[in-house]
């Protein structure tokens, strides 16, 4: 039930401005605001519907973005403060998922279908090729009267 | 042998299927916790007024196990869990309580309101601390076994089925394990 | 009483798709035209029925009958009219009744128009729709009935969430269903043909107009989404790989596919089997489509529903009507294959390797849009896939795909090589990288994909002004280029201004990627701030009120470019559904949007104020667009339509190469 409220809440606060950063959240160095952006904008908000911390309205979502903030002014670097909120909130938040070997499929989702695609096409075109140049088996006598009766009366017998 | 590839669809296509079959019995918004079998995370609350010196803190999780309950005073599901914390108080379980995101006077006038079922009780209204044990909203419980590590995370209010189908046992078993 | 009607309508329709689905079927087989005939009557009829159906749902929401309970759930007396009766799709159980109301149509069309082809193809094809149409209206009947009543009537209703009342969402679901459900025919006619065990090039000339038609609709249906989306959620956004987006990407991606391949297969009978997988799965993705978007499998902004259980009946349908089809299709389709040959460069070719690199964007997307739930599934992890992933990947496969669509229509059939071709392309090579060039020297090389994915969508451009120009003989000698210009046929206009479409598009994306600008400030009534070259000044905050919403609304004035003028943001409250929404002002110019929209401040008297410049967003939707108009141009093509009698041999092909 808070879960449905919670969705609803955040698809209605949705219908309001991206770029939820507010004038007063912004940091004053502008390359550390911009590193803050980036960051934001690959951390998904949890209690939202498909939408970046960047993005979202919701209260949890400027608390993500000030730790954020917070963590970049106490000098860390973007991987640090990315894996200070996976610690807390897991892999989930990543809008960009890992590469392991649980997600080695889906990164590999274009190759998959590519190379082998590419290759059977490749030999499909090549097996064709090769019939065409073959000659084709003569045929049976039993074949031979049925083509002639075709010919003759324009119907199969 | 060219059958084979004639094959790789519909193969395909029941895994696929099979895999979306399963996936209709799973809750895709329900986020387990980082914590599980990890210790709690190190804080130091101040408590509400007026007795703000008597706060929560990570070293008060020693010794038996307790819920942590996150609680609000602008939380509408806190509100119909609440009856069931006293309950769970009257017979004996130390619940302690995160006023999370919350006003201290808010939450304090409100306890008072409706009866205070926590032993203990941290006021973080920056969240802060909230967010170190990965809370996404109030209610929340966490389970925390004698040596203070997080051994579950309830989301959403205690009901009695949940206390008794799985909140009840894991407490009966975590004191056996003491 | 409409609404009894509509609900004894839709069980007699139920019943008429269930003999539809099974008499032709029987008849084809026993070769008993009176039981291949029931198939078109019952079709026509169930037809009649369905539109009967919908025709009471809609009534009664136009003439506000709370009574009916979905009525009173969307909608309320002072909704707006075209609200009140767009409102019949604005739900779970009033969009599949949408849903089957397309269905029946194409079936009643399949009926009327279908007299011309082999009579056991027809009756085969009319049984398969048939069988879906049976199968959704049980779903809408027995879990999601639209008709039920309730009791005791409310006074008044529930407004339609106002985020969809609003022009799009009039338009966007029947077109995207119609692109979506419109794919049924192909599938019916995959089916249809393994059933037969053959296709013939009758088939295929069949079922191209009906992929097109669905393939212009989705195309149309999904432009129109995102460009809701843009004004309406107030993000400026415009695609944002939510799975329900995806939902509508890969079946058209797919469709995509199928229309190219089912073009090869009519003109020179190769990649039979290929085409025949397509229309399966095409209208498969569909079906997930509508399964994703209902079952609370994933969860998205865009879900009107989260049902596991009416998920589980969807799923279940699916597997049977997917199941068999791809089961038939590995038992039937290995003796289906014939013996047209091609050289590897060559028109088929190209195209084959078009739907490569389009199966492999799909198989991107889905993979990326059900990942979580595999995972999920196996080891309770939970991950998710964001647009960065697709970023990643999605983007790198398209653009080779969108060099190589340059190329398709230039090469000749059967057999090309390298050097004619590339002869013919000389002047739209030169042209792009002479763009490309130029792009970089403006741009700076921090830009430089940015100036690539210009002179790429400049390439499609150009390369299909050639196919025009080559068309029409400009430049050689003795060509009588008014005549030819005057007999071009459709079907090449169609091909040319759809793929230069996809050129605009491509611009139009690179633009907004790579040159957005955006500013958050917060002002006061009578601040002046300068942005995108422009001073923006807030002169008013005030209240407003609509027909069914109050309002907050910032007045602003904008000058110094040309002649200054006025824009409107406004947070909007709807007190009937106690919901809230941001609409934002937009000024539309030649270069791009100017994009503002307020919020509260923490300041009193003040507003939070966001603007945005977005460089040629509009050429986005306008590509789409000019792809939807090339379709259609292709569609209105005689040629195209006419179906083939049932022994006549086919017309000598010409030599040149044509669309």
């Amino acid at each position: 039930m808070r879960r449905l409220v919670l969705g609803l809440v955040c698809a209605l606060l949705m219908a309001g401005p991206a770029a939820a950063v507010l004038p007063e959240e912004q940091l004053a160095d502008p390359v550390l605001e911009a590193r803050a952006r980036e960051i934001s904008q690959e951390l998904r908000c949890v209690v939202c519907q498909n939408q970046s911390i960047d993005d979202s309205d919701a209260p949890l979502a400027a608390d993500l973005r000030a730790i954020v903030r917070e963590r970049l002014t106490a000098g860390d670097t973007n991987e640090e403060v990315m894996a200070y909120i996976v610690a807390r909130y897991g892999n989930f938040v990543l809008l960009k998922p890992p590469l392991d070997l649980q997600t080695i499929l889906l990164w590999s989702a274009p190759l998959l279908v590519l190379i082998p695609g590419g290759l059977g096409l490749a030999l499909y075109l090549r097996r064709r090729g090769r019939a065409s140049a073959v000659e084709p088996t003569p045929l049976t006598a039993e074949e031979q009267r049925t083509l002639a009766d075709i010919l003759k009366t324009g119907d199969a017998p | 042998m060219r059958r084979l590839g004639f094959i790789i669809p519909i193969a395909l296509f029941l895994m696929v299927a099979a895999a979306l079959g399963l996936g209709l019995r799973r809750d895709p918004s329900i986020l387990p916790s980082m914590l599980i079998d990890r210790p709690i995370p190190v804080f130091d609350l101040p408590g509400l007024p007026p007795s703000e010196a008597e706060g929560l803190a990570s070293s008060d999780f020693s010794g038996k196990p307790v819920l942590l309950n996150v609680f609000a005073s602008w939380c509408v599901a806190c509100v119909i869990e609440h009856p069931m914390l006293l309950r769970l108080q009257a017979q004996g379980v130390t619940i302690h309580g995160l006023d999370w995101k919350d006003e201290p006077a808010a939450g304090a006038d409100w306890l008072a309101q409706r009866g205070n079922p926590y032993t203990l009780i941290g006021s973080d209204p920056r969240g802060r601390t909230g967010i170190d044990f990965g809370v996404t909203g109030a209610p929340e419980t966490f389970v925390i076994d004698g040596h203070g590590r997080v051994r579950y995370r309830h989301v959403g209010p205690i009901t009695p089925e949940v206390w008794s189908g799985t909140l009840q046992p894991m407490l009966d078993r975590l004191e056996q394990e003491t | 009483m409409s609404a009894e009607i509509g609900q004894l309508a839709l069980i007699l329709a139920f019943m008429l798709g269930l003999v539809q689905g099974v008499a032709p079927l029987v008849g084809a087989h026993r070769g008993d035209s009176v039981l291949m005939s029931l198939g078109r009557a019952s079709a026509l009829l169930q037809m009649a029925f369905v539109v009967l159906a919908f025709g009471a749902l809609a009534t009664a929401y136009v003439t506000m009958d709370f009574s009916v309970e979905l009525v009173a759930k969307h909608s309320h007396s002072t909704q707006p009219l075209p609200y009140r009766f767009a409102a019949t799709w604005g739900s779970h159980e009033g969009s599949m009744l949408l849903w089957v109301l397309i269905l029946a149509l194409h079936g009643g069309a399949l009926a009327f128009f279908g007299r011309s082809l082999r009579e056991t193809l027809q009756a085969r094809v009319l049984a398969v729709q048939g069988l879906l149409s049976a199968a959704f209206i049980g779903f809408s009947l027995f879990t999601s009935n639209p008709f039920s009543r309730l009791s005791p009537i409310p006074l008044d209703g529930t407004e339609l969430n106002p985020l969809l009342q609003d022009p799009g969402l009039v338009m966007h679901p029947p077109l995207l269903y119609l692109g979506y459900v419109g794919f049924s025919v192909a599938f019916a006619f995959a089916v249809a043909a393994l059933i037969e065990g053959r296709v013939d090039a009758a088939w295929a000339r069949w079922v191209r107009p009906w992929v097109l038609s669905a393939w212009i609709s989705l195309t149309i249906g999904i432009a129109l989404g995102s460009w809701w989306a843009y004004y309406e959620l107030g993000w400026g956004g415009w695609w944002f790989w939510d799975p329900v987006e995806n939902a509508s990407l890969m079946p058209w991606l797919m469709g995509t596919a199928l229309l190219h391949s089912a073009m090869v297969l009519e003109k020179r009978g190769a990649l039979i089997s290929w085409t025949i997988l397509l229309s399966v799965l095409t209208f498969s993705l569909s079906m997930i489509g509508t399964f994703l978007v209902r079952s609370g499998v994933l969860t998205s902004v865009h879900a009107f529903a989260v049902d596991p259980e009416r998920g589980a009946y969807i799923l279940v349908f699916i597997l049977i009507a997917t199941g068999a089809a791809l089961a038939l299709y590995a038992w039937r389709a290995p003796a289906m294959r014939t013996g047209a040959l091609f050289s590897p460069l060559s028109r088929e070719a190209g195209i084959t390797l078009n739907n490569l690199f389009l199966l492999a964007a799909t198989a991107t997307v889905f993979l990326g849009t059900f990942y979580p739930v595999f995972i999920d599934v196996l080891n309770g992890d939970k991950i998710s896939v964001g647009p960065p992933y697709y970023n990643m990947t999605f983007v790198p496969l398209f653009i080779p795909l969108l060099v190589l669509v340059a190329f398709g229509p230039i090469l000749n059939w059967k057999r090309d090589t390298v050097q004619a071709a590339l002869v013919r392309l000389r002047w739209p090579i030169i042209i792009t990288v002479a763009a490309a060039g130029i792009g970089a020297l403006a741009f700076g090389l921090a830009k430089l994909g940015a100036a690539l994915g210009i002179a790429l969508g400049v390439w499609l451009v150009a390369a299909s002004f050639m196919l025009l120009v080559r068309r029409w003989g400009l430049g050689r000698k003795g060509a009588e280029t008014g005549r030819l210009i005057r007999t071009t046929p459709l079907a090449v206009w169609g091909v040319a201004i759809a793929h230069a479409g996809l050129g605009v598009s491509t611009i139009g994306i690179t633009a907004i990627t790579a040159w957005t600008a955006s500013e958050v400030v917060t002002m006061v009534p009578g601040q002046t701030i300068e942005f995108a070259g422009r001073r923006i000044t807030l002169d008013a905050l005030g209240a407003a009120t609509g027909p069914n919403y109050q309002a907050e609304q910032g007045r602003f004035r904008i000058e110094g470019q040309g002649r200054p003028f006025l824009m409107v943001s406004e947070k909007r409250f709807y007190p009937s559904s106690q919901s809230q929404t941001t609409e934002a002002g937009i000024h539309g110019e030649a270069m791009g949007n100017l994009y503002i929209s307020v919020g509260e401040s923490a300041t009193p008297g003040a507003a939070t104020v966001r603007l945005w410049w977005h460089p040629l967003v509009g050429w986005i939707w306008g590509g789409a667009m000019i792809m939807a108009l090339g379709g259609a141009l292709s569609l209105s093509d005689r040629r195209l339509r006419l179906a083939m009698p049932a022994r006549k041999t086919a017309p000598a092909k010409t030599g040149e190469a044509t669309a």
